[in-house]
């Protein structure tokens, strides 16, 4: 953990101790053109008052379709998105106030493993290692040793990112979020579209990170296994409404069901499948 | 007083950080950097063989003379077109990779992130900028410049950036607005600038209006006061006229610079813009 983490651990402890995440109603909508005519728009919610806690050290999966909200409450934490109601808070820290706290404590895994293509591992995880204060001397050592905790092998280091597989650089995004030391991890669809083997080493590594590290973990999955077997509890997200956050067995029974796809079934009323792209809602366009 | 000094340590690390990606770019697409240097020499050689054309077509004019003063133009043209690519890929090329979510999460303030692009497109663009004229005056023309102060010219050159940098990222903010057309709408920027600065002219033959605009544009001290130092041998006194008001507006044009890339950000948060989908 760097000095400017503690600072602000410190700092943020008073505010309520052991609470590492918290929203109270956060909503979030976009508007989109709907028409030829400009002023002819459509407004969507995106996340409909979604409140709940986290607790320190607590891995916590949202289920959800494609659309439900799980990427716009994952940008909101991360100070990406500004919401159009209620808050959230990471260590006491709220996202829009005092966004350059809660910047320093997370950092995010998202579906798309985003890096400078041309360049290799090694090269994309220094510049970034250097927005989060860590210095050359740091990274040196740590950024190897991080790689190789990830199982990206040794001499691929200098590759560029486009040669690489898509499991391969979804690991390299994992080491670029670990490498920060974040309190908060964010991770948006780490698995989905990675081969059946790629898929169980980053869960695999997902699972050490929580034995191993006091992170508290955000893993937000239309992978209802993925879901069962990596988070203490699971929540589910429909059309942008939190309808319920328990574990697993709390929800099977609370829903009458067998399975967790059972009781997402339940609670939705809907199939568990794919559907439209949350992205296509708003005005990236426009 | 120690956390003040453990953040501005970070914040320039994190500065470094972006000088230090951007270094890494260059060394991956240099020869792609080569092609864009030839490409600028060959427009270069265009506008400075407008003085031999005339001379050819028998105007009467002092070739030599004519020959700096549009290479000098062309050569401060295209530093500033470095400078405002630098700036505007702060959001475009993050864009297309799909980092840009990574580096605006990041707890580097935006001044910072800014700062490091600038200093990196000023020391790149200087390098280019001095290698394209020595390329273009000693080696395809062969100009005499026997009074010539290039460390005053150079100095103007370096001031003038402050102000350059200013104005790139208020450019720079276009790509969020718009991520297909922003980008080219910096290139509209950067020619308004030149012309009503006098770029391969003096500013006098302008109408009155432009004349007045030009007064408030960078571009013209620049272009006076390397134009003072290269062809009639001024000296770093001299220079002061030209530095004067470079700082002046540099001092307003950072500032303004920033807010108006805050509102963009801004923006783009409120509305999702951020993010490059499809």
């Amino acid at each position: 953990m760097t000095d400017m983490q503690d600072a602000v651990l410190m700092e943020a402890v008073p505010r309520r101790l052991g609470v590492a995440v918290e929203t109270h109603e956060l909503r979030k909508e976009f508007r989109r053109r709907d028409g030829k005519r400009r002023r002819d728009r459509r407004t969507r919610v995106a996340l409909d008052r979604v409140s709940f806690t986290m607790k320190k050290g607590e891995t916590v999966a949202i289920l959800g379709q494609n659309g439900s909200g799980k990427s716009t409450l994952v940008r909101l934490l991360s100070t990406l998105l500004l919401p159009d109601g209620g808050w959230a808070r990471i260590l006491g820290h709220d996202v829009v106030s005092d966004g350059r706290a809660v910047r320093r404590l997370v950092n995010r895994v998202s579906v798309e493993a985003s890096f400078f293509k041309k360049m290799s591992s090694a090269e994309n995880l220094s510049y970034a290692a250097r927005y989060y204060g860590m210095t050359a001397g740091q990274t040196r050592d740590k950024i190897p040793a991080i790689l190789e905790r990830v199982g990206f092998p040794r001499d691929r280091r200098d590759e560029p990112m486009e040669n690489l597989s898509r499991g391969m650089q979804q690991k390299v995004a994992l080491a670029r979020a670990l490498l920060t030391s974040p309190v908060v991890l964010l991770l948006d669809e780490p698995t989905t579209g990675l081969d059946p083997r790629s898929k169980l080493e980053v869960q695999d590594f997902i699972r050490e990170i929580r034995t191993n590290h006091d992170s508290t973990i955000l893993l937000c999955t239309h992978d209802l296994a993925e879901a069962e077997t990596l988070a203490e509890r699971v929540g589910i997200l429909d059309r942008g409404q939190l309808l319920a956050l328990e574990p697993v067995d709390d929800l099977k029974r609370r829903y009458g069901a067998d399975t967790l796809e059972e009781a997402f079934f339940a609670a939705t009323g809907r199939e568990f499948e794919a559907e439209e792209d949350e992205d296509d809602d708003r005005e990236v366009f426009a | 007083m120690r956390a003040l000094v453990s953040t501005m340590r970070a914040e320039l690390i994190g500065a470094g950080g972006v000088v230090e990606r951007n270094a890494y770019l260059t060394k991956r697409y240099i020869w792609w950097d080569v092609a864009w240097f030839l490409w600028t020499v060959a427009n270069t050689l265009t506008i400075v063989f407008i003085a031999k054309g005339i001379e050819a077509t028998g105007g009467d004019l002092d070739v030599n003379r004519t020959m700096t003063t549009l290479l000098i133009g062309a050569v401060v043209w295209a530093y500033l077109g470095i400078l405002f690519e630098f700036l505007m890929e702060t959001v475009a090329w993050e864009r297309w990779e799909g980092t840009i979510e990574y580096t605006f999460m990041a707890p580097l303030s935006r001044a910072m992130h800014l700062a490091g692009q600038g200093v990196f497109a000023i020391a790149y663009g200087l390098l280019r900028a001095t290698f394209l004229f020595v390329v273009c005056a000693f080696l395809f023309f062969d100009l005499s410049m026997p009074d010539a102060q290039f460390y005053p010219a150079f100095v103007v050159l370096v001031v003038s950036s402050v102000s350059f940098i200013g104005i790139g990222m208020m450019m720079s903010v276009l790509p969020l607005i718009s991520p297909e057309k922003g980008t080219q709408l910096g290139f509209v920027a950067q020619g308004t600038l030149l012309v009503v600065s006098g770029v391969y002219y003096p500013v006098e033959v302008l109408p009155q209006w432009m004349q007045w605009i030009a007064t408030i544009s960078p571009a013209t001290y620049a272009l006076d006061g390397i134009r003072e130092a290269i062809l009639e041998g001024q000296g770093m006194t001299a220079m002061w006229d030209e530095i004067g008001p470079l700082l002046i507006i540099g001092v307003v044009s950072i500032p303004l610079g920033l807010w108006v890339f805050g509102r963009g950000e801004q923006y783009a948060k409120k509305h999702g813009k951020l993010k490059r989908s499809g």
